[in-house]
């Protein structure tokens, strides 16, 4: 195959044809098209042994870069252990299994149609099906014909190399609560629906003149459809009002279940005993809206997640070193004193201490810092980094469960569920609510019945409390929650619930994450120091740093953005950790670290990183990196310090604090070399303070924080990648619209109170009938619908057009 | 009069087999995944490859 392809000087910028980016590096001809790297010309290869080269055709350059990938042949041994295997799969008949991949890298049209086509590049797999959105596909295969490593080798040999990590091996149960919700609501409409077909004739006194038999059948008919919506679609309200009163609390559920059985038992009276037509209808509809509401309370964002914690970001397996030997076994069965060997791009899955190797630890998903630290022989390398650079051992100091990091999720705040701290609007009041409700409906029971009349006495009081079954109430808060989850979700903060919202309207205290949260890569500030640069080595600099990953490099490369870099004819040699080094007309250029180009350590700033430039070993000077705030931040911190207190934490050393004060002023309290429990017990002391504290954080290391906080936001720039458990999801470039989003969260419960206040007026307007008895049937009917109807669109429309008007939407609708 | 008594028996029979269906439409998955089969449907059964093959004679 080799033969076939040969590397070409750079002429001019071609690109890729299986992935589409600029051949930078050398392009590989291969049957009269050209690509980027060999993995890309593999994966070409591939498909054109098998027949499946439309997958070119359906997208343009559809693949994703393979230059990235690990070559490794041995690392998917560890899915040859039956334990392993079991966890993994979801379903086994005989031979036949099928498994579901997370493939983080399925993007397009042509993805979808590959990885359902696999069943062409080998016989053993019967079909493949992708779920796009959620970027699944669930794989059924022969096991005697191809086993589940060999299944995702083949999946990483044309480029769709599954996600498989240490979450997935506990058995996931989430099994979605939408189904059921949804059924009710199905069961709910059906019968409201017939019920409401067969009360009409009853509303225009029809009935009368089809005859009484009709009349009975109807209303016989009515009674076995309010059965199911009774037993089963109210069945959670029950629930839920029984273990309210059992904690000795009311909250809003207990008046509707309470409103739910008297129109039940009082229509069956009614119907059975009385011979009238009962409210059943009224029934009907009342769970019906009712369960619309909390169906629309519920939106969820398939892709995110926030649950996550230190599993899903942990291989599933590590390369272990047994006398001289690699093997792969499953992380759980790494043991302490286990001799580890971690290589490029892999995770270190456990504190451990180095043995051999430069280790260039990236710590980027756990600090939000980029710019990997180096480690010397000998020294402990905390788990959750990734190494960069060539392969290192490592001996385990602890379980993967137990380290430095990890230990947080160990930490009692992860097991309570967080419980909601402050009391909802809706069950605040819903107490009152109901004693009022009852009192009401016993004082006009006492009124008739001292008056001499116990039948009408009976029949006001459980008016009364049909009347004010609180469905308008029940609805408002639902409905402007999910407005507002609806609202934010358009702004890319995406919440995990709305209780959120509640929570967040409550907020006095914010604390930021410093690193990688109020500062970010993209935003580095550099700055050059010593003898101006000409162009010529400005064009040399430039040529050396666009051939090195390193994240200082990258950060140099887009200050130098316009410079052209000049053509080498030699290759940029890189030392790890150190930097890099040229030889350019006959002369050594480095650029490195102080130590690599042996710069004397006079007056350097600090609180930086410093690239030191140097020709034949004369250091000409040097580029100081500081790590730039987001945009929009000072304006941000400004805002919210003008309404609450303002914290940072950070794990750096404090030689920003002076720089931040200056920027953001004197008020806000810094904290430095905060490790995560730290952080988390930060918090915690702010908590027991009684502020009600917001966490904003972007790495595991401030998970515990997250978790801790009342409300805990997790930015993070690409919104699908990685984020800590959090309540909240918000992608980094929104930051700065954060006290745009908290003010909204209070309009929000003023717009619930204001449509409290609607409802009101509705159930004055029924109390004031019902005490005197006059409640009819077709009374209800016409209220009930009435109520919620326009509750809802009062609180829709108000949500929407604040929204807008506050800019947190394009359009109204 | 009476037919009314068989209409109505028809029409919840008729509205209790919708309501049958979409509650197997939903446990068969057909509403998981709303975003896909809309891009699937595009792909050609037979997709037309050049060099090879006579167009299959299958009516599609």
């Amino acid at each position: 195959m080799s033969n076939s392809s040969k590397i070409l000087p750079q002429k001019e910028v071609s690109t890729c044809y299986h992935c589409g980016e600029d051949c930078k590096e050398e392009i590989l001809q291969f049957d009269g098209k050209e690509f980027c790297c060999t993995g890309c010309q593999l994966v070409y290869e591939v498909l054109s042994e098998n027949d499946l080269c439309d997958y070119y055709t359906i997208g343009e350059n559809p693949g994703v870069s393979q230059k990235e990938v690990s070559k490794r042949d041995n690392r998917f041994d560890y899915l040859d252990d039956m334990d392993v295997i079991q966890k993994l799969i979801d379903f086994q008949q005989g031979d036949e299994i099928h498994i579901t991949f997370n493939i983080p890298l399925i993007h397009c049209a042509s993805c979808i149609w590959l990885l359902e086509n696999l069943h062409k590049i080998h016989p053993g797999v019967i079909s493949g099906r992708v779920d796009f959105i959620k970027k699944r596909v669930q794989v059924k295969f022969l096991k005697d014909q191809i086993s589940l490593k060999e299944l995702v080798r083949m999946l990483s040999k044309i480029g769709y190399e599954p996600l498989i990590n240490l979450a997935d091996t506990d058995k996931k149960k989430v099994q979605s609560m939408d189904k059921k919700l949804i059924t009710k609501l199905a069961v709910a409409g059906f019968c409201f629906g017939n019920m409401m077909l067969f009360s009409l004739p009853e509303y225009f006194s029809e009935a009368e003149l089809l005859g009484t038999g009709f009349k009975k059948t109807f209303n016989y008919l009515n009674v076995l459809l309010a059965l199911p919506v009774f037993f089963y679609s109210a069945t959670d309200y029950y629930r839920s009002a029984w273990l309210s009163i059992r904690n000795k609390a009311v909250n809003m559920d207990v008046p509707i279940a309470i409103g739910i059985v008297t129109l039940f038992t009082y229509s069956l009276y009614d119907i059975f005993i009385l011979g009238n037509e009962g409210y059943m209808d009224t029934l009907g509809g009342l769970l019906f809206f009712l369960l619309i509401g909390k169906f629309y309370q519920q939106k969820t964002y398939d892709t995110l997640s926030f649950d996550r914690d230190y599993k899903s970001y942990f291989p599933i397996a590590v390369t272990r070193l047994v006398r001289d030997e690699e093997e792969v076994i499953p992380l759980a069965k790494l043991n302490v004193g286990d001799i580890i060997r971690v290589r490029n791009t892999e995770l270190i899955p456990a504190d451990s201490i180095l043995l051999d190797g430069v280790a260039l630890i990236d710590y980027s998903f756990v600090t939000g810092e980029e710019v990997p630290v180096s480690r010397k022989k000998g020294e402990l390398i905390y788990a959750g980094g990734r190494q960069k650079g060539k392969a290192i051992s490592l001996a385990v100091q602890k379980s993967p469960s137990q380290g430095y990091l990890t230990d947080l999720w160990n930490n009692e705040s992860f097991d309570k569920e967080n419980s909601m701290g402050l009391e909802s609007l809706a069950n605040k009041i819903s107490g009152k609510f109901t004693f009022t409700v009852l009192f009401i409906a016993l004082l006009s029971f006492a009124y008739w019945a001292w008056a001499g009349n116990i039948s009408l006495g009976v029949l006001t009081f459980t008016s009364v409390l049909i009347i004010t079954c609180p469905c308008a109430l029940a609805m408002s808060t639902p409905f402007t929650l999910g407005n507002t989850l609806r609202v934010f979700g358009q702004g890319k903060f995406y919440l995990k619930n709305s209780h959120v919202i509640e929570k967040m309207a409550k907020i006095d205290t914010v604390v930021f994450d410093k690193t990688g949260t109020l500062t970010a890569p993209s935003q580095a500030k550099v700055q050059y120091q010593g003898e101006p640069l000409s162009d010529e080595s400005k064009a040399l600099i430039k040529a050396m740093v666009n051939q090195s990953t390193h994240a200082l490099s990258n950060r140099i490369n887009t200050w130098l953005d316009g410079v052209k870099a000049i053509k080498l004819d030699e290759d940029v040699e890189e030392i790890s950790g150190k930097g890099l080094k040229i030889i350019y007309k006959s002369q050594e250029i480095k650029l490195g670290s102080a130590e690599y180009v042996n710069a004397e350590s006079g007056t350097l700033p600090e609180g930086g990183n410093l690239v030191f430039f140097a020709i034949e070993d004369l250091v000409l000077g040097y580029f100081f990196i500081q790590s730039g705030l987001r945009k929009g931040i000072d304006q941000l911190v400004t805002t919210i310090k003008s309404q609450k207190q303002v914290h940072f934490l950070s794990g750096d050393q404090d030689h920003e604090r002076r720089n931040l004060k200056r920027i953001f002023g004197d008020n806000i309290q810094m904290s430095f070399n905060q490790g995560p429990s730290d952080k988390l017990h930060y918090i915690k002391s702010l908590n027991d303070l009684g502020k009600n504290t917001l966490m904003v954080g972007d790495g595991l290391n401030d998970a515990g924080a997250l978790r801790e906080s009342k409300v805990g936001i997790a930015v993070t720039d690409k919104v699908t990648n990685f984020s800590p458990a959090s309540d909240a999801i918000m992608d980094a470039a929104m930051l700065y619209k954060l006290p745009s989003f908290l003010d909204f969260t209070k309009t929000s419960r003023k717009i619930i109170k204001a449509s409290f206040g609607l409802s009101f007026t509705y159930n004055t307007v029924g109390v004031f009938f019902a005490v005197q008895g006059l409640v009819s049937p077709v009374f209800c009917a016409i209220l009930m619908p009435i109520s919620s109807i326009s509750v809802v669109l009062f609180t829709t429309i108000t949500t929407n057009y604040i929204a807008y008007k506050r800019g947190l939407k394009d359009k109204i609708w | 009069m009476e037919v009314i008594f068989i209409l109505i028996a028809i029409s919840l029979i008729l509205a209790g087999t919708f309501l049958f269906l979409f509650f197997r439409a939903m446990k068969g998955g057909q509403f998981d995944d709303n975003h896909t089969p809309a891009i699937r449907i595009l792909f050609e059964n037979e997709p037309k490859n050049k060099d090879k093959k006579v167009p299959s004679t299958k009516s599609k």
